[in-house]
């Protein structure tokens, strides 16, 4: 294999494992405070990719042709309507069934998160069909002899590390991240700390799910289409990330997320007819890696207490 | 004793309640016929009427299933020329079916299953492909299309032996994902086209042609009526036998608490492996007939979504309880057929009704009964 076409696969997953570690990154930040799967985390990303979309067409109707506006306004349209959606799931589906049997928790998110997705299909304005989304980032790039390195993938990946960065040092750094670590480690604790449990959760929702929105836009600009059930492939193979880097494992989120990018990427070099088994390969890949590793590389945040 | 008035009043009733729905065609009408059995439904939660009618059916049981079957067979003679009619009918009884398939896995052994409309799609695809073998005979088809069912599922053994709960159900979820997609990709399974079906027959019997004995004439779908109603028959006899027996009670500790269970000395993936495979048998078997019926199957009649109405057939019912498996089936079924403003929306309104029942009644509308464990009178 030729360099370029090396650094073309490589730069492929790079992209590829941004968008799922991002949407992890949501799973893991779940069960960290409440101990549950929220199973509509990725039909909350499809939503926000499509309210991006919709901001979008308002403001181009409206007259507004610079990139320089449309992005910026794109992705945090996107963000907020996620930020609401992930808070409003948690409080309105999630918290009254925190108690509930684990069944009864992963039933109610995944339909709840039907219900979004459906919603986007029947009334997003052409939803039944993948919608075109626009180019908001220049195209041109650099060439390395054969390698065409374009900008906005470099800027995409350099904005989704940022963002990483950043959960990081909100987790790490500030009295929330604190009390988000608190919660997760103890709710009982937490809450005798004087720690207001309900705002730490929708708050942790809030944000897990405007991150994950970056990832539904990046996932538009990079395709440049999105459609209602991205967010059904989306969210199952970050979860899957996630559990591959332990559940409620920050750093193992990320892992997770580029290890199983690395993989599909292999996959579709390795394998001749894996190109139009793309996505067979990859839920296949999910299937067996739940099956050598069920509880992920890095292993879960706790064990179970009998 | 309690009298046996009671189930053949409520037998009469539903028939005759089926029968308007099913014969309906003014749009307003089924509207109002579907507003009348929900407030009746409503009216039944809240008078606690069926607490006494539930018990009256237990102390009758035989006699209920007898009444049970009666009533279809009824219902199938008043509508004999009724096409649409008794292929809704038949649908019913064959989603009841599969959807008693997944009950022993969802229901008794715990064992999530998200694939539901896979493992039904496996037991059409595979009838679809051994039916151009030749001096096949279709009887067997429909069971060899819930042996691949079997088979293919126990694929998925594995890492749902090794898994629970949530990472079992990303197993399932994927599993069904990854189904649809290779089918759509693979063209020597028809491709997003599909595949076509002969017609089915088995012993003499044709299915496709009308029926007629002597001076009696009806729509070729009573015979596969008939063919569903003996499955449902089969299929609801065997889930029954099994929750009474003692691999029930082994199946509930199974499900309630694995440790406990091993403690025990029960063999936790023994079970598993069982009612995991036995649903996707039942499942499979349904999706053959399912696919014979209609004579024509392709990729998108299993897609994820088509899993998730089984799944909301089984939360809506009362998860465990075959009589709430049927009755949920009818209403899933028949609600957007009959309705036909509500056809484009089904998904979303059944999704709604599932978060709603999961957040206000998470036993569903007939919620599994406590076992009996001294000896039944």
């Amino acid at each position: 294999m030729s360099p370029s076409l090396l650094a073309q696969y490589v730069m492929n997953g790079a992209m590829l494992g941004m968008m799922y570690a991002l949407v992890a990154v949501g799973f893991t930040l779940f069960f960290g405070v409440l101990d549950i799967i929220q199973f509509a985390h990725g039909d909350v990303v499809a939503a926000g990719a499509f309210a991006g979309l919709a901001a979008w067409t308002l403001l181009t109707a409206a007259g507004v042709a610079s990139p320089a506006v449309l992005l910026p306004v794109v992705i945090l349209v996107a963000a907020a309507a996620t930020a609401l959606l992930g808070a409003l799931v948690a409080r309105f589906i999630v918290l009254p069934v925190k108690s509930a049997p684990q069944l009864n928790v992963l039933l109610v998110t995944l339909m709840g998160g039907t219900v979004l997705r459906e919603s986007i299909r029947l009334f997003y304005p052409g939803g039944s069909q993948p919608q075109l989304f626009p180019a908001l980032l220049p195209t041109s790039g650099w060439n390395f002899g054969d390698f065409h390195l374009r900008f906005d993938n470099v800027i995409l990946l350099v904005c989704g590390a940022l963002l990483i960065a950043g959960t990081h040092f909100l987790i790490n750094r500030t009295r929330l991240g604190l009390a988000i670590r608190a919660v997760a480690q103890d709710e009982e604790t937490a809450r005798t700390m004087g720690i207001d449990f309900k705002r730490v959760v929708l708050v942790t929702f809030a944000l897990g799910s405007a991150l994950a929105a970056f990832a539904g836009v990046m996932d538009g600009l990079y395709y440049n289409e999105v459609f209602f059930g991205m967010g059904l492939l989306l969210g199952v193979i970050g979860f899957a990330a996630a559990i591959l880097g332990g559940l409620g494992n920050l750093y193992g989120a990320i892992v997770g997320g580029f290890l199983f990018a690395a993989l599909q990427t292999i996959g579709a070099v390795a394998l001749p007819f894996a190109s139009a088994y793309k996505d067979v390969f990859a839920f296949g890949v999910v299937i067996i890696l739940m099956a050598l590793r069920p509880t992920g590389l890095i292993g879960e945040r706790t064990s179970e207490r009998v | 004793m309690k009298s046996a008035a009671g189930p053949v009043l409520l037998t009469a009733v539903v028939t005759v309640f089926a029968w308007l729905i099913l014969r309906a065609e003014s749009q307003g009408e089924i509207a109002l016929l579907f507003a009348i059995a929900i407030a009746a439904g409503v009216i039944a939660l809240r008078t606690r009427l069926l607490a006494p009618l539930g018990h009256a059916l237990d102390a009758h049981e035989g006699f209920a299933q007898g009444l049970a079957v009666a009533a279809v067979a009824v219902l199938a003679l008043l509508l004999r020329d009724d096409d649409f009619a008794l292929l809704l009918l038949v649908r019913v009884l064959i989603i009841t079916v599969a959807c008693l398939g997944l009950n022993v896995q969802f229901g008794y052994a715990g064992v999530v299953n998200f694939a539901g409309a896979s493992f039904f799609g496996v037991g059409g695809y595979t009838a679809a492909v051994l039916s151009r073998v030749a001096g096949l005979p279709d009887w067997i088809i429909l069971f060899a299309g819930g042996a691949a069912a079997a088979i293919i599922g126990s694929v998925l053994l594995l890492p749902i032996l090794r898994t629970r709960g949530h990472y079992a159900a990303l197993i399932t979820i994927a599993f069904a994902l990854l189904f649809r997609t290779f089918l759509e990709v693979n063209d020597s399974l028809g491709g997003p086209q599909g595949l076509k079906l002969p017609e089915m027959v088995i012993g003499p019997f044709h299915f496709n042609e009308p029926v007629a004995i002597a001076s009696f004439e009806g729509s070729f779908y009573l015979r596969y009526l008939v063919v569903a109603l003996l499955l449902l028959v089969l299929a609801f006899g065997v889930v029954q036998r099994l929750e009474r027996s003692w691999i029930g009670v082994t199946l509930d500790a199974v499900r309630l608490d694995e440790t406990a269970a091993a403690t025990f000395g029960l063999n936790i993936a023994r079970w598993k492996i069982a009612s995991f495979t036995l649903g996707n048998f039942i499942t499979g078997v349904a999706g053959a007939l399912s696919a014979f019926m209609i004579g024509f199957i392709a990729p998108n009649n299993y897609t994820f979504a088509e899993s998730l109405i089984f799944v909301s057939i089984l939360l809506l019912g009362g998860i465990g309880n075959p009589w709430g498996v049927a009755l949920a089936t009818s209403v899933v079924i028949l609600l957007p057929e009959k309705l036909q403003i509500l056809q484009e929306y089904r998904f979303l309104i059944f999704a709604i009704l599932v978060v709603l029942v999961l957040l206000f009644r998470p036993v569903g509308l007939l919620p599994r009964p406590l076992r009996r464990l001294v000896g039944r009178t």
